[in-house]
């Protein structure tokens, strides 16, 4: 807004002035009880204020200019890819594993965006891997083989790393050639994390002697590192004495099992540790502050566009199986999907642009997880209440298909990456209650 | 510039508009010391452009205006003005400089139904889609059938005097024009006023005891609320995207996504507050129905979610498999920080 000559006013000093009026005209007995209610007025208008600030953490969804080249690249890449890739398989979203897709996203540059060059990133913005990561989701692109480790393990290293963990791991990672899991849930340590029991044990000469097991590690299997919360004080509680460690999944002692999910698929593991020798610089970051360095990167975790477009697939194929004459009821719902996913985007656009300005929005990016993932699981219902209006075809019995398999996915939605109601707490407890 | 508005009008609003003064709006009381201070403050101007008068504030900026007004439950047309003026301005038409102004669909010639806050307004700015025409009337000597929305607020029937017409100009045929324009406002309104439910909420929650303890030490009731905050949520980064207004073809979809996001949310979170509020806030005598009444009627009012959320399907659909994302990412045009 340019300076105009109207609305431009200090308005604390209006507030001033009212008071003084008020002031004045109430006489002196009641000046008292004025300011007491201004103070009363004060209080309440402070816990507004806080709360209004975490409304406002959903500013203006607007994207810096000049990324358009980039998602242009990006189409195009993707459009020389994939004619031939089903979608079937597009229907995995970030499930879908191909090495060799990774390794030329490597290759082109897109991974690592915002890691410094020197360790072979390319210094970009959040933005930039805001614009690469729902491009390659809304194509269904099989991403998982590098997807922790780009978003989450490379961040992390580059973070809290020493100058070695970073020149080792982070130009690999770039590459698309290394792969990181995560290791938080154990057999007794779901939700509640914090009760963590896999221990790592300091041996005089600083080395690790690491016990314990980890569960629904995804890709276990197929990572080449895994980043462990972990107990490194045997006789700390809860948050305190845990670390973050990096087991190198190639190690005696290590084993994985991987388990199959409800269908069919084996893309979480079981991993158990039996006196695994890891050399003193597995450590990552400071000891005891694994809580503390985990719970971090819980902005960059929940906000992503991998929060809403799981479902992405499914969506296209009924878009696309309805055809361009749609009933009322069809375009009724399939519009309210549409409407959703840009109330998502602009919630996922909001948060990382506070990403890029340095701030840590974790009650905005649990919003965009637990409305993101129940967009996606409805997604499913949508496409149930309208799988038997579809005009039949290759494209209806397609989007058959692929609804099996989303729908069979579907529950892990809000499972994954932190529970829908525990989500839900952490809203309420920055609402101010709890 | 945006902060500073929305400071400026939020403590405008918390100050002028108590319960007091909402009871009263709903008897057809006018609050016109609200009103001379809005138009002190230049408000209603402030999508036009400096050369017409105004102070050309952005939408972005305007956001928080109307936002704050549904926050406020405000018993004025501050959203109505700053639209009607911004609609006779675009068309070349210099707004008038002081008094109530609101806007309308439909003829000059016939009775115009549902006019927002009518009975109070001096002026009309009415789009004849039908005709192609804007025009600015003066509501001196119209016949007025008045009625209200399920939240009291005026919602009129209005025929014209004869010589109502100030001026007039040609304009696009667009029908959707009010429609559109309309739906922008009371999504923002919308989640101004979910956004001040789950605050109001939230105090309740820390503050009523049952079973010995705040009710918000129960999970079930945490939970609830969170979901009302998540609803809030997104009725404000849909409103945010519409008001962005990025490209004309922009409008429709931003706007249908706002409306349809938050007309849903409205509904889901006024159904929590009430949960929460428990019999209370079922009663005439606790304020919380002045939001919830305003976001039922806010909802229903210039389409229903169901209305837009079809009429954004069929676009949709006209744009099939391929087309879904291109119309997803085109609708948030890159642009520098406004």
């Amino acid at each position: 807004m340019r300076d105009g000559p109207a609305v431009v006013i200090d308005s604390p000093t209006l507030t001033a002035n009212r008071m003084s009026q008020q002031t004045v005209f109430s006489g002196q007995n009641n000046i008292l009880e004025c300011i007491s209610q201004t103070l009363r007025k004060r209080a309440v208008s402070n816990v507004r204020e806080a709360f209004v600030n975490l409304l406002d953490q959903f500013g203006p969804p607007v994207l810096p200019l000049g990324l358009e080249p980039l998602r242009a690249d990006v189409r195009t890449f993707l459009a020389d890819w994939g004619p031939s890739y089903p979608a079937e398989k597009r229907a995995l979203s970030w499930m879908g594993f191909d090495a060799d897709f990774s390794r030329s996203l490597g290759a082109k540059g897109w991974l690592g965006l915002s890691i410094p060059k020197q360790y072979g990133g390319n210094d970009a913005s959040p933005f930039e891997r805001f614009v690469v990561s729902e491009e390659l989701l809304a194509a269904g692109a099989p991403v998982t083989a590098h997807w922790i480790a780009d978003r989450q393990s490379a961040p992390l290293i580059l973070r809290h790393g020493t100058d070695a963990q970073k020149e080792r791991y982070l130009p690999a990672i770039c590459a698309g050639e290394l792969y990181f899991c995560i290791g938080m849930s154990e057999p007794a340590s779901g939700s509640d994390l914090a009760s963590v029991r896999t221990k790592a044990d300091r041996q005089p000469d600083g080395s690790w002697v690491l016990n314990g097991r980890k569960v629904w590690t995804t890709n276990a299997d197929r990572c080449h590192f895994m980043i462990a919360l972990v107990r490194t004080d045997p006789a700390s509680e809860r948050h305190a004495g845990l670390s973050q460690i990096i087991v190198d999944l190639t190690l005696p002692g290590v084993m994985i099992r991987p388990i199959k999910d409800l269908s069919g698929h084996e893309h979480f593991n079981e991993v158990t540790f039996d006196d695994v020798r890891l050399d003193a610089d597995a450590l990552i970051g400071v000891e005891g502050d694994g809580w503390a360095q985990a719970t971090s990167e819980l902005a960059f975790e929940r906000s992503g566009p991998e929060r809403f477009l799981s479902a992405m697939t499914l969506f296209r194929c009924l878009v696309g199986a309805v055809g361009p004459t749609p009933d009322a009821r069809q375009a009724m719902e399939i519009g309210r999907l549409a409407a959703w996913l840009i109330a998502l985007r602009s919630m996922s656009i909001s948060v990382t642009a506070q990403l890029a300005g340095g701030e840590d929005p974790v009650w905005a990016a649990s919003c965009v997880k637990d409305l993101g993932t129940g967009y996606e699981q409805d997604t499913v219902e949508v496409s149930m209440r309208l799988i038997d209006s579809l005009p039949s075809g290759p494209r209806a019995e397609t989007t058959r298909r692929v609804l099996a398999i989303v729908q069979s996915m579907a529950p892990s939605f809000s499972l994954r990456g932190g529970t829908r109601e525990i989500l839900r707490g952490i809203l309420a407890r920055g609402l101010g209650v709890r | 510039m945006r902060p500073l508005l929305q400071e400026t009008v939020e403590r405008l609003l918390a100050d002028a508009v108590t319960q007091d003064l909402l009871r009263a709006a709903e008897t057809g009381v006018w609050p016109a010391d609200l009103w001379a201070e809005i138009e002190a403050l230049g408000l209603p101007l402030a999508a036009v452009s400096e050369d017409l008068g105004g102070t050309g504030a952005s939408w972005t900026d305007i956001f928080v205006v109307i936002r704050a007004c549904g926050a406020a439950a405000a018993p004025v047309p501050l959203p109505e003005a700053i639209l009607a003026n911004s609609l006779l301005a675009s068309a070349g038409l210099e707004p008038p400089e002081s008094g109530v102004i609101v806007f309308a669909a439909g003829s000059a010639d016939a009775p115009i139904a549902e006019v927002p806050w009518g009975r109070h307004a001096q002026w009309l700015a009415l789009h004849d889609a039908v005709a192609g025409r804007i025009a600015l009337h003066s509501l001196d000597g119209a016949h007025i059938t008045t009625d209200t929305n399920v939240a009291g607020e005026p919602r009129d029937t209005i025929t014209l005097a004869t010589g109502s017409l100030i001026k007039e100009t040609a304009t696009s045929a667009a029908t959707d024009t009010v429609l559109l324009a309309g739906a922008m406002l009371r999504s923002a309104q919308m989640a101004g006023a979910l956004g001040r439910l789950t605050e109001i909420n939230a105090d309740y929650a820390n503050e009523r005891i049952q079973f010995g303890r705040p009710i918000g030490k129960f999970q079930a009731v945490q939970q609830q609320l969170a979901v009302l905050a998540t609803q809030a949520a997104a009725a404000v980064a849909a409103a945010e995207a519409a008001f962005l207004l990025a490209t004309p073809s922009a409008e429709f979809v931003t706007t249908s996504s706002a409306k349809a996001v938050a007309g849903e949310a409205a509904g889901k979170g006024a159904a929590i507050a009430h949960a929460v509020f428990g019999a209370i806030g079922f009663t005439h005598d606790h304020s919380l129905h002045f939001l919830t009444r305003r976001l039922w009627a806010w909802r229903a009012e210039y389409g229903s979610d169901a209305f837009w959320a079809e009429r954004l399907g069929q676009a949709i659909a006209t744009a099939g498999d391929d087309g879904l994302w291109l119309l997803v990412t085109g609708a948030f045009a890159e642009t520098s920080n406004p």
